[in-house]
């Protein structure tokens, strides 16, 4: 039997990539690459990030070059081992581009991946499902929405039914908000899972969502399999309140610029597009409104109600906590108040948005945490 | 979130204005159409169709279809901004605004200053503006920088779907007396805007492209012609910025004078006619405030000074096109290395 030919195709980041520009090929053709290494960098309108190699083998060919756009699904590269024919090679690429012209066609015509909306306690919630398997839950921070998952969904898809949620106030969930606090927000997301019929799940919470996977999985330890924490919050006191006070109260390009800034490690992945496309969501009716309400909540006094130590010793579900050493919004020294039985995983030159600073490591921690 | 033209996006804002605030009133020719006639009531909707749908809800008490008499019922609207209501009253073409201007430039746009900041005129008055639309010379006319002339009136271009919904509103919610520019030929335009309320602010600029190269800053319909050339020139190695000031009054200087410092050459846009329009505005505070910065004459793609043709030939070519925004923005390009 023959060697396989495996391929690299352009990813889709998010609901709005269609295509994406080749910036930098990382690996030559004709070396070596491993599964998991950075093998090409990647530019959308929205972001520029680090590409990792799905397969491992030789890099035989680079079909796109640096500067040019392709759409996603594109053939961007073949990996195969070196006794693979050249010839072969060759045939494959022609018979996966004939074959890609007719998918794309076919994607074409049938309907774009949508988010959905049900109501939770008279709660509109706004949600994106994607792949099949057991479920997970991706839930996201203080002024985020279900695109923040974006390098994230599609990795977790392939093993979980993957169900990224806007949160009240959040996204393109209801703005009309009676109750603003934690105990509200874990009520709402049970209320997610009773509507959706998922008894329990995997969780993974971000910042102010990894507040909330935390709280209830404590209290409703049965219906959540695992807990990945990603820079959660409730586990220490102090919060940077420059970033919320700034993130509410920014209204202009420049103002939210500087705000985002402060949650990466390296500024220059903020784009105009994501600026633009906060700015859309601070622009609604009823999100200032929502955010001074759970920030008032949450973080009273500028500080975090922590949850006590006495309290976290019952974590009783297979849990790990992913945090940036560079994280400007939560310290990671937080990490240290987690009981022993919960792994923690400090990542370097990653700021407050490891899952999207550092993806394909945090996909790699979530998918073998999640099984 | 769907798609919305123009039309329905302009439409949403004043359905969901009006649901939120009695006070808001819309005013104009046949802005429902059919009165007295059975079975045409909402016949219109306004010439192009924009206001149909709020007669049936809102009822003639708060949609009003007014004689066709600019003078009489733009006075109206500015009293009844003045008297406590949020008048939006709709100028069918700016270019009949030769009849009703001293309400709005001597009136509406002096009230606060003249009674000491005490009164408010929450008045808006939309307007369709612009040639294409194979309408002639009265019809077809950029009016605008003739009301950013004006101290106390606050003059908006929207130039896509998203933008109309979002700065109407802001404009029903504002204070001050502002003129609402609608280009016809953007109406049936689509693009993704929220079902939800939702107000963009006046006075920022919207970058809508970012790049090393030249600064092109457009208004209304020519930042969709400037947003083509700059993806184009992009795969040719030309790197643009394109700015949408929104607002020509305010006007946001100080992201036009950023951007000219970064790139350090300037395109300006500008389908109004060329003697004292926003091009020249523009021109002047560039070369007044960042002279240093430039690497390159400011080019300025207008029209002619002539009035719009009737010829559809000629009104083509009277019209700034991609092409002569792409061949001064390579015109620049040739100076500053």
């Amino acid at each position: 039997m023959s060697k396989p030919i495996q391929t690299i195709t352009m990813p889709k980041w998010g609901l709005a990539m269609d295509e994406g520009m080749v910036v930098d090929w990382l690996v030559e053709e004709g070396a070596e690459v491993a599964a998991g290494a950075e093998i090409l960098e990647i530019e959308t309108t929205k972001i520029t990030n680090v590409f990792e190699s799905p397969v491992g083998g030789t890099l035989r060919r680079r079909l796109v070059a640096e500067g040019e756009v392709a759409p996603v699904g594109a053939l961007l590269g073949v990996v195969a081992d070196a006794s693979v024919a050249d010839a072969e090679i060759d045939a494959f690429v022609e018979r996966f581009q004939a074959e890609f012209a007719v998918a794309v066609e076919a994607a074409a015509e049938s309907a774009a991946l949508e988010p959905e909306t049900i109501q939770v306690g008279g709660q509109r919630i706004n949600y994106l499902k994607t792949g099949e398997g057991p479920p997970l839950v991706l839930i996201h921070g203080f002024g985020g929405d279900l695109n923040n998952w974006l390098f994230n969904q599609p990795a977790l898809s392939e093993s979980h039914g993957v169900y990224a949620l806007d949160l009240p106030g959040h996204g393109r969930s209801g703005k009309a908000l009676g109750a603003t606090g934690m105990a509200m927000l874990a009520d709402l997301l049970g209320g997610f899972m009773d509507a959706l019929e998922i008894d329990a799940a995997h969780l993974v919470g971000h910042s102010m969502g990894g507040a909330l996977g935390l709280a209830f999985a404590l209290e409703r330890p049965a219906r959540v399999k695992s807990l990945t924490l990603i820079a959660p919050g409730g586990l220490g006191p102090e919060i940077n309140m420059d970033f919320i006070d700034g993130f509410i109260a920014a209204g202009r390009r420049k103002e939210m610029k500087a705000v985002l800034e402060l949650l990466v490690a390296d500024p220059s992945l903020i784009s105009r597009d994501m600026v633009n496309d906060v700015l859309k969501y601070k622009r609604l009716d009823g999100v200032e409104p929502a955010l001074r309400g759970i920030a008032e909540a949450i973080f009273p006094g500028g500080r975090q109600e922590a949850v006590p130590a006495g309290h976290l010793a019952k974590l009783a579900v297979p849990a790990q906590a992913i945090w940036g050493r560079q994280d400007k919004i939560l310290p990671a020294q937080h990490a240290e108040a987690l009981p022993q039985s919960v792994a923690v995983h400090l990542l370097d030159n990653v700021g407050h948005m490891p899952h999207m600073e550092a993806a394909a490591e945090v996909n790699r921690l979530i998918a073998a945490l999640a099984g | 979130m769907a798609k919305k033209s123009y039309r329905q996006a302009i439409n949403e804002a004043l359905a969901q204005e009006m649901r939120r605030d009695p006070t808001v009133i819309v005013m104009g020719e046949d802005n429902a159409g059919g009165m007295g006639a059975p079975g045409e009531d909402d016949a219109w909707g306004g010439v192009l169709g924009v206001t149909k749908g709020l007669m049936p809800e809102f009822g003639r008490e708060r949609v009003l279809d007014t004689p066709i008499s600019e003078s009489s019922f733009i006075g109206a609207a500015v009293g009844a901004a003045a008297t406590g209501l949020r008048p939006v009253a709709e100028l069918m073409f700016v270019d009949f605004m030769g009849v009703c201007f001293d309400q709005i430039y001597n009136q509406a746009g002096k009230f606060r200053y003249m009674f000491g900041g005490k009164a408010v005129t929450p008045l808006v008055i939309r307007t369709m503006y612009g040639a294409g639309f194979r309408a002639a010379s009265q019809h077809s006319q950029c009016l605008y920088p003739v009301f950013t002339h004006t101290p106390g009136l606050k003059v908006v271009l929207p130039s896509s779907p998203y933008e109309a919904k979002g700065l109407l509103i802001q404009a029903i919610r504002d204070d001050d007396p502002v003129i609402f520019f609608e280009h016809k030929v953007l109406y049936d335009e689509e693009e993704e805007v929220p079902d939800e309320p939702y107000t963009i602010p006046f006075g920022e600029a919207n970058l809508t492209r970012e790049g090393d190269d030249v600064t092109i800053v457009a208004f209304g319909r020519m930042v969709g012609f400037a947003n083509q050339v700059a993806d184009k020139l992009e795969k040719q190695g030309i790197s643009c910025t394109v700015l949408d000031p929104r607002t020509t009054s305010p006007l946001d200087s100080d992201s036009i004078l950023e951007c000219v410092e970064e790139t350090g050459r300037l395109v300006v846009v500008d389908e109004a006619s060329p003697r004292c329009n926003m091009a020249t505005d523009i021109s002047a505070l560039v070369a007044e405030n960042a002279f240093g910065a430039l690497k390159a004459p400011i080019r300025m793609v207008t029209p002619p000074h002539t009035p719009v043709p009737f010829a559809p030939e000629l009104e083509d070519l009277y019209i700034p096109s991609p092409d002569k925004i792409e061949a001064a923005v390579r015109s620049v390009m040739a100076h500053g290395g």
